[in-house]
């Protein structure tokens, strides 16, 4: 079944009109119905039931259930979901059961939504196409032969075969928008800092970002509203915008749009040019000014990202030292023999790439020619998006240089499946938000259309995507 | 810089506590060099002027009151987890050899 809107469905299960236990079980059948898509890591069918129940119980009394009433959505498997098991896709957190809630879970539903199912990603999020799950490599839905994008594949995917509602993902240097791209999706990558954090699994914790995947900006829209703003439990959360990020209510006349040269050079493929060019005639016919915008040091973008992503990432994962959760070696002789073998048995082949490219940046006498070079190169970029957002209110650009590749093409040049991120990494690296909006597609695959605005300007980016959506390009 | 030799990778991985095989050795030596070399690009942007960035949405000093909270979650579901328990306390193989 196609789902209504997610206000259409709380709206109906609060009236008394649909139940949230017919919405969970509907869930749970399209599940089921698509496996072959291998989208879903775990269902949570217990825990869900129970508080479907629950919900149609309050409202049975007349209770106000709140804003999510009964939509069912699905969290990326790196959301730690109260007694939920929370594998991020990896064989070392295999069997690890979240013995507390993230931040983003606990207000989704306190407002009555209902976690289904726990969706596949590359392990520990690394990754363009969902090939690097430890267990599994999930479908595109519109071609199963080729990848869903990554590394938030399982939710974009499931999205699309409408498994539910909405799903979550995160964001580090791409992993929202590519799959939403490569799977006909609106994906949402807020400002930096716009949800929290807390309880999700780490990559890179100056890039991370969570948001929404779902069919509609509206949805989008109103799921960031429920999530957004300040947590004591992630000192980087920044407040929500006073008119918060519904009832959106742009307008395309006179708003200036840059399209930015760089991402339209070499490298993108005419079929996706061709999509991407139609949408920029359709949005200066519906009155927006459109100009191009130049960000020179945008080719260096991924250079930089390659360096800082893999330093946090050694970073983050260094915690995973098999003594106090997920795998643990057994036949150890001392503590650091086990260390080596619980992290070597334990962490799959990106994993560790990842961690040795950032200990060799960190490391002493590499640390000033790799790390803080390519953080300074980071402000050069963060000051030339400064620059072209003070004389445009949005960037403009593809998503994805190409459409969804096909499943093994990337997997053993991990140079090329690196490129796959090329033109979302800047947003991640600048903290702006970013989002994609399918714009058509090629030979029957979608092609997505990226647009991005200065930090805390979510709402106005909502609500221009709102427009761009509604031309129907 | 340039490619990473056998030796490299082998501090590299004692650094980051992970135990290759000699297959993977020779594997990351290459992709390493070869990711390395893609990076170097770096190297020749100007950066004249600028400082380093250390986070990017301007916040300073957050901070909040040191107050125990009680978010209602139980020990027993953390030490649920552990590998290795010996009375509520996290047992790990002998530190010193």
């Amino acid at each position: 079944m196609a789902w209504d809107s997610i206000a259409t469905i709380a709206r109906k299960v609060q009236a008394g009109e649909i139940t949230a236990l017919d919405q969970v079980t509907a869930a749970f059948k399209t599940i089921e119905d698509k496996q072959e898509f291998s989208a879903i890591i775990a269902t949570l069918e217990d825990r869900a039931l129970e508080r479907a129940k629950i919900i149609d119980d309050r409202i049975a009394k007349g209770e106000a259930v709140g804003r999510l009433a009964g939509v069912p959505f699905i969290a990326k498997d790196n959301f730690l979901v109260f007694g939920a098991e929370t594998t991020a896709a990896s064989n070392i957190l295999r069997g690890f059961t979240a013995p507390y809630q993230a931040t983003a879970i606990e207000r989704l539903e306190a407002e009555g939504a209902i976690c289904v199912a726990k969706a596949n990603l590359d392990a520990f999020a690394h990754g363009s196409s969902t090939e690097n799950s430890d267990f599994m490599v999930t479908k595109n839905p519109h071609d199963v032969t080729r990848v869903p994008g990554g590394s938030s594949g399982g939710s974009a995917a499931a999205v699309m075969l409408d498994m539910a509602p909405f799903a979550l993902g995160t964001d580090t240097g791409g992993s929202i928008r590519l799959p939403a791209s490569y799977c006909g999706a609106v994906g949402y990558k807020p400002t930096y800092g716009l949800v929290s954090r807390s309880g999700v699994v780490a990559m890179a914790s100056s890039t991370d970002v969570i948001g929404p995947i779902t069919k509609t900006v509206d949805d989008s829209a109103l799921v960031l509203d429920v999530m957004s703003g300040l947590d004591d439990m992630d000192g980087t959360t920044i407040p929500a915008e006073a008119a918060g990020y519904i009832d959106l209510n742009g307008d395309l006349v006179g708003k200036k749009i840059g399209v930015v040269k760089e991402y339209m050079a070499e490298g993108i493929a005419p079929g996706v040019r061709e999509r991407i060019e139609a949408a920029i005639e359709q949005l200066k016919a519906a009155g927006a000014v459109v100009s191009e915008v130049s960000l020179p040091s945008l080719p260096t973008a991924l250079a930089v990202y390659y360096i800082l992503c893999p330093a946090e990432v050694s970073s983050n994962l260094s915690r995973y030292d098999g003594q106090r959760y997920g795998h643990s070696y057994k036949d150890a002789k001392d503590l650091t023999e086990s260390y080596k073998k619980s992290r070597s048995t334990g962490f799959g082949k990106e994993a560790k790439r990842r961690i040795m490219i950032g200990t060799y940046v960190l490391s002493s006498g590499y640390y000033d020619a790799y790390y803080k070079k390519a953080q300074t190169v980071r402000t050069k970029l963060i000051n030339e998006f400064n620059d072209a957002l003070s004389q445009v209110d949005f960037l403009l650009g593809p998503t994805a240089a190409d459409v969804a590749f096909k499943i093994g093409e990337n997997t053993d040049d991990p140079l090329k499946m690196y490129l796959t991120d090329i033109l979302t990494v800047a947003a991640n690296l600048v903290g702006v938000p970013s989002i994609n909006i399918p714009v058509g597609s090629v030979d029957g695959l979608p092609v997505g259309l990226q647009l991005m605005a200065a930090q805390r300007q979510d709402r106005a980016l909502l609500s221009i995507a709102k427009k761009v959506e509604e031309l129907q390009i | 810089m340039g490619k990473l030799s056998r030796d490299e990778i082998i501090k590299l991985a004692q650094l980051a506590r992970l135990d290759l095989t000699d297959d993977e050795i020779a594997e990351y030596s290459a992709e390493l060099s070869e990711i390395l070399q893609y990076v170097e690009m770096l190297q020749s942007v100007d950066v004249t002027g600028l400082l380093p960035t250390n986070q990017v949405t301007g916040l300073t000093n957050v901070t909040r009151d040191d107050v125990i909270k009680d978010y209602g979650y139980a020990t027993t579901d953390l030490l649920k987890n552990l590998p290795d328990v010996l009375d509520d306390h996290i047992k790990v193989k002998r530190m010193i050899g």
